[in-house]
């Protein structure tokens, strides 16, 4: 059965194996046929010098990311985490239904409330802006319910006596309630990392200048650009997913909980 | 969860240390340490930026859709230009042909999610009973769910090429002569989109299924087993009942995903060729920001909505009817 199962693996991945391998070729040899798995003439150091530094720089793209997904995955977690720490064990008037409308905004496609904040951002002066863009994701409605679950599971006594001692709400929160989900930060964090990495839908929409671009826009130009020189394109998706691939394998075993536990993307 | 264990773990040391035993006999006669008010404050001091942020970024905007949809405002008209038209817009859309033909998209869309959970759970319990290295596995049937869907795309755009794309030579190769033009052709293009969605998806499935079968008794098979039951008898009536409240959790946010495929639909076909691979979240994108019809696109995202809460409100009905909690 592993041997069966290994086989239909291999045949599950061979897309990125196919895009792999034609990222290093010649272009001519991109699309022979039988397939050659492993290029005949290597070109990868031309074509990923191309992608990287030629006319439209993946250097600059890369940066950008990098920055947008580290600021968004921290005012994400710091956002959701405080947020969460209330819902769960502060006893305040009205904390139900706040929870409850936070909860139900999940349910909303993200797509019919584009207009209105395409409107605000301009009125705002946010649009084409990365601070902009990092807002846009910092208010997760998933982040505060996955680690709300976790700081619910905190036992009561822990808080009690911290209040006792003295501690208020906020030193409770960083010194005890904190450390104790900090696994389960760690696993928002990764997934956040990763979805806004990959983020297509608002740089495309809130991102004017090309300087400010995302990895994914400049893909998707660079696609537009040289879109029937597939060894350059192969290149660039192969550069867009190796950063994901590694953040993943480090972080693994949390991402497949964080999935598990929260069940849903957001 | 292990984080949980090890909180639980935490908490007894924390219970058995002398203060707070200490606290507990305090506890018992003293009055609240914090009044409500001063908690109610620092609550909602907690809550702020994320209520806050909500606020103005979801439930806001929310409210100004509902207004746009009713108004004829367009981009370019500026602040002073609003015409109340009542229905207009959503008349006008019921006789949109690309907007039903974009909604009808959308529900045969709804099929990726029932074969999706099908191979899933299929490739969940092999994996669970019968494979070694499972963590291999799992990493290796999630990897297109955290890649970039731009990324895949575009390697897709190339694979189904309807001449040169590998996928086709093959086809050609084994002697089929007349193979789709995939994501070139009308017929076939909505189909390639789902082939994409269904593998993309997999991983995500399959992780949630494995959590769900380690929940499931193995005395239940034991049992089976000792009365002679084969495998597909036990997969049909111990597995498949005693994971439908994951299937249900699945379905739900199967089909309320499908709404917001966007990305896949512009890289990889934007909406073509002839409008056979646009849905709604599409349709909405490019009357707003490509026509510019602010007001049109509003209702589309309206309907968008109540849509999705419909499905919610329908699959929540639904559920008493076949899920076993």
């Amino acid at each position: 059965m592993t041997i069966i199962m290994t086989v239909g693996g291999i045949v599950f991945l061979l897309p990125f194996i196919w895009m792999v391998s034609a990222s290093f070729k010649l272009e001519e040899d991109v699309l022979t046929f039988p397939i050659q798995w492993i290029p005949q003439t290597w070109n990868a150091i031309e074509n990923y010098s191309q992608v990287w530094f030629g006319d439209k720089s993946f250097l600059l793209y890369y940066w950008n990311t990098i920055k947008i997904s580290v600021l968004t995955t921290l005012t994400s977690v710091a956002v959701s985490s405080l947020a969460a720490y209330a819902f769960a064990k502060i006893k305040f008037k009205g904390r139900d239904i706040v929870f409850l409308i936070v909860l139900a905004t999940y349910m909303i496609p993200p797509q019919s409330l584009l207009v209105p904040q395409f409107l605000m951002y301009t009125w705002a002066d946010l649009f084409d802006s990365h601070l902009g863009l990092i807002l846009l994701n910092s208010f997760s409605v998933f982040g505060t319910f996955m680690l709300r679950q976790f700081f619910l599971g905190i036992n009561d006594e822990i808080i009690e006596s911290a209040k006792i001692d003295g501690a208020g709400h906020f030193r409770t929160f960083f010194h005890i309630a904190l450390p104790l989900v900090s696994p389960a930060i760690a696993t928002y964090a990764i997934l956040r990392f990763i979805w806004t990495w990959n983020d297509y839908q608002y740089p495309l929409i809130f991102i004017r200048s090309e300087e400010l671009y995302t990895l994914q826009l400049g893909i998707a130009q660079f696609a537009d650009a040289h879109g029937s020189i597939y060894s350059l394109m192969m290149a660039a998706a192969v550069s867009a997913i190796i950063p994901l691939l590694i953040v993943f394998i480090i972080g693994q075993k949390q991402v497949i909980e964080g999935i598990q536990l929260g069940g849903v993307k957001g | 969860m292990k984080e949980a264990k090890e909180i639980r773990e935490f908490d007894t040391e924390l219970k058995a240390l002398p203060i707070s035993s200490n606290a507990k006999q305090q506890g018992r006669n003293r009055k609240p340490i914090f009044k409500g008010w001063k908690d109610t404050i620092v609550g909602y001091i907690f809550i702020s930026p994320m209520f806050i942020g909500t606020s103005i970024l979801v439930i806001f905007p929310i409210l100004a859709t509902i207004f746009l949809s009713f108004t004829d405002w367009n981009f370019i008209t500026g602040v002073g230009g609003f015409n109340f038209i009542g229905l207009e817009n959503f008349k006008t859309l019921l006789g949109d042909d690309i907007f039903i033909k974009s909604l009808i998209h959308n529900f045969i869309l709804l099929l990726v999610v029932p074969i999706g959970l099908l191979i899933s759970l299929t490739l969940a319990v092999i994996i669970n009973n019968h494979v070694y290295f499972k963590d291999v596995f799992k990493v290796v049937y999630f990897m297109p769910y955290i890649s970039s869907v731009v990324a895949v795309a575009i390697v897709f755009q190339v694979l189904f090429h309807p001449t040169m794309g590998p996928i086709n030579q093959l086809l050609l190769s084994l002697g089929v002569e007349n193979p789709p033009g995939w994501i070139a052709d009308t017929n076939f293009a909505l189909i390639s989109v789902m082939v994409i969605l269904i593998w993309m998806n997999i991983g995500f499935q399959l992780i949630i299924y494995l959590a769900g079968l380690q929940n499931i008794p193995k005395e239940l098979y034991e049992a089976a087993e000792m009365d002679g039951a084969s495998a597909w008898y036990k997969f049909r009536k111990i597995t498949v009942p005693l994971v439908s409240p994951t299937t249900f959790l699945l379905l739900v946010t199967g089909f309320i995903s499908t709404f917001k495929v966007f990305d896949l639909i512009v890289v990889l076909t934007n909406g073509g060729p002839a409008n056979s691979t646009s849905v709604p979240v599409f349709y909405l994108y490019q009357q707003a920001f490509i026509e510019l019809k602010t007001g049109y696109s509003s209702a589309i995202a309206l309907i968008l909505l109540v849509l999705v809460l419909l499905i919610t409100f329908l699959q929540w009905l639904g559920q008493k009817k076949w899920v076993n909690y």
